[in-house]
């Protein structure tokens, strides 16, 4: 184990509400940053929140990893009665996760905006994009159901204005975000309706007790309707195929930031709730859960990673190709669930953050590239390896841990994913799993090809290497992925653990 | 019969909720499809507040034990009610599910708020807000700065 606990010196006193105050300083600093006269200035309030809610969430991870799991009870009022915030090692992992690439963003959000975001907008913007961060920490730290559903939609309603903020530079970011928020508010209200069907059958919100209770209690036929609604709900979230119909335009043309923010958390968090209701709060081996894994997940998951990988394969816009592998690989994380078991499961958890690393990079890269240019063509990109070798490095790191290049985070992901199905005996998900990252290679050869091999057409706009400011965030997190892919201590043993919490709060 | 009166207010959650969704799914207009939105959300809200009713029971304003108010209330409950569940002095509906869903009727106001100011740019982007045509006009232009704003 690396010493986690010697990177952060914090007085007892916060670590003491670290879990709420990597929530709460978020959402004031997205009112005093939208409240700030200049770009400039709500830049500054943006990267100091950023760092603080870091600084917190690593706080919190280190709290996890001394006792478990870390139980914040709001207001004073005991559970279960009470909303409580609720931490083990798979929400601190992925709060980790959610703060550190948030904070990388906010570094990047300095060059990135200027382009595509008109001035004046700009404080507006961060306060969003603050807004977003806060209700992301709050899905992956809260212990309560319903909760978990308003910090939902705090980040999605967030992150609807966002994506529809890149209208200012292409239009057509406006009917995509138009359509993303129907399909999202959908999935929201599917999952508040889950939850009402639970509550109605349990009367609880704590989703430890709703667990306790739901074993005691047995199956019957509100619990299986409430199960299909939050499943159906998450999945959108999630982007499941073939619930995935927001995803592509969302992520092609949103503002390059936020599209990072987007691949790197926002469907991650979705996923994590998903997992939350599979494994702890709806007992497996009981009916529902079982089958949904096995008739309907499963096959869907494996739909989705094989024709999203081919639509990848074809696609001639370089970031809808990203998103499509997007859809693909969120495929390859359900196929773990699919999986089942406590291997299956960390597989699971593990790949969530190597490939909200992954894509962070990569579209981080993308967004330092297509900082002068208009390009979103692949061809756009062809040389471009020659004019700004250091964006393009980084964006191969991504690239190569996205293919699973041995050494890298991707690597040891895939490694773990098809090891796992094989001791479950699930041979026809090894062989799919197999098969994705064949086509994987295929969507991001090609991309690099054009990018490093293809002379770059007479008269085209040439790229610029992207400012520091974006190379070095985007560097860090690709070394972060390389770190991971050679001592996987750190991510390994909080999904370990939090699988094993998953399936361990049962009786 | 019974069933049916049992069921009402379920049953009118069902054909809120569905037709809320056909609205969004079959219409082209962004307007209408944000109209279908606000119904299917508050068939949530009838949804919530149909689960909170209890049998006699009345607002969750809690009434001072041993009032004329309170004395009132407890005798307006059945009697084979009141022995079979063992009631003593006033009955309330359960207050959590309202709370709930007055939440989630903020988020909803919330969210319909931010669709109709995307669907206001998109106006003024496209000229329109009717789908077939946006997307036309979204093919029609691969490349190149687009205009809005």
């Amino acid at each position: 184990m690396i010493g986690l606990e010697t990177l952060y010196v914090a007085p007892a006193s916060l670590v003491a509400h670290a879990p709420i105050l990597a929530i709460v300083i978020p959402l004031l600093g997205a009112c005093a940053a939208g409240l700030s006269p200049g770009g400039r200035s709500a830049w500054m309030i943006c990267v100091a929140t950023a760092v603080f809610t870091a600084w917190m969430s690593l706080a919190t991870a280190c709290e996890v990893m001394r006792q478990d799991a870390v139980v914040y009870v709001l207001g004073g009022f005991q559970p279960p009665l009470g909303i409580t915030l609720r931490v083990d090692a798979i929400g601190a992992l992925l709060g980790l996760l959610i703060s550190v690439v948030g904070l990388l963003a906010a570094v990047v959000s300095g060059h990135s905006l200027v382009a595509e975001i008109r001035k004046e907008k700009h404080s507006l913007f961060l306060s969003g994009f603050l807004l977003c961060q806060a209700g992301l920490i709050g899905i992956v730290y809260t212990g309560d159901a319903f909760n978990a559903f308003v910090c939902l939609e705090i980040s999605s309603i967030g992150t609807y204005a966002l994506v529809a903020s890149g209208g200012a530079s292409d239009r057509r970011a406006l009917p995509a975000a138009f359509n993303y928020l129907i399909l999202g508010t959908i999935g929201a209200t599917f999952y508040v309706i889950g939850i009402g069907f639970i509550y109605g059958a349990t009367g609880t919100l704590n989703m430890v007790d709703m667990a306790a209770r739901l074993a005691a209690h047995g199956q019957s036929a509100p619990v299986h309707a409430g199960f299909a609604f939050i499943m159906v709900g998450l999945g959108i979230k999630a982007a499941m195929f073939p619930l995935h119909g927001w995803l592509p335009g969302a992520y092609a043309y949103a503002p390059s930031l936020i599209t990072l923010l987007l691949a790197a958390t926002a469907t991650k968090t979705a996923i994590y709730l998903m997992a939350r209701f599979l494994f702890e709060v709806f007992p497996d081996g009981a009916a529902a859960s079982e089958v949904f894994l096995t008739w309907i997940l499963g096959p869907l998951a494996a739909a989705g990673l094989i024709v999203c990988s081919l639509q990848a394969i074809f696609e001639q816009d370089i970031r809808r190709a990203l998103a499509f592998s997007s859809v693909a690989q969120v495929g390859f994380i359900l196929l773990g669930f699919a999986v089942g078991g406590d291997q299956g499961l960390s597989a699971s958890l593990f790949f969530v953050v190597a490939h909200g690393l992954i894509k962070g990079v990569l579209f981080m890269a993308l967004g330092g590239l297509t900082i002068g240019i208009r390009a979103r063509r692949i061809v756009d990109f062809a040389g471009i390896g020659r004019d700004a070798p250091w964006t393009v490095l980084a964006f191969s790191v991504g690239a190569a841990s996205l293919v699973g290049t041995p050494l890298t985070m991707g690597f040891l992901a895939k490694w773990q994913m098809i090891e796992a199905a094989l001791a479950g005996e699930r041979y026809w998900i090894a062989a799919v799993m197999v098969a994705g990252s064949a086509l994987t290679l295929l969507y991001v050869g090609r991309i690099l090809e054009v990018m490093m091999f293809r002379e770059p057409a007479p008269g085209a706009p040439r790229a610029k290497e992207a400012p520091a400011g974006v190379i070095l965030p985007a560097l860090v997190l690709g070394g972060i992925s390389i770190w991971f892919g050679v001592d996987s201590s750190l991510p390994g043993q909080l999904s370990v653990a939090g699988a094993a919490g998953l399936f361990g709060v049962r009786p | 019969m019974s069933w049916f009166i049992a069921n009402f207010n379920y049953i009118v959650v069902v054909i809120l909720m569905m037709t809320g969704l056909f609205i969004i799914f079959s219409s082209a207009n962004l307007i209408r499809r944000m109209i279908g939105l606000a119904l299917f959300q508050s068939s949530t809200g009838l949804f919530y507040i149909s689960l909170s009713k209890v049998s006699g029971g009345t607002a969750a304003i809690v009434v001072p034990p041993d009032s004329a108010e309170a004395r009132a209330l407890a005798a307006q409950l059945d009697p084979a009610y009141v022995a079979a569940f063992g009631v003593k002095g006033v009955v309330y509906a359960n207050p959590l599910p309202h709370v709930l869903i007055l939440t989630a009727i903020v988020v909803g106001v919330a969210t319909l708020a931010v669709g109709l100011a995307i669907a206001v740019r998109v106006r003024e982007a496209y000229g329109t807000v009717e789908a077939p045509e946006i997307d036309d006009l979204g093919r029609s232009v691969t490349e190149g700065p687009e205009n809005g704003r």
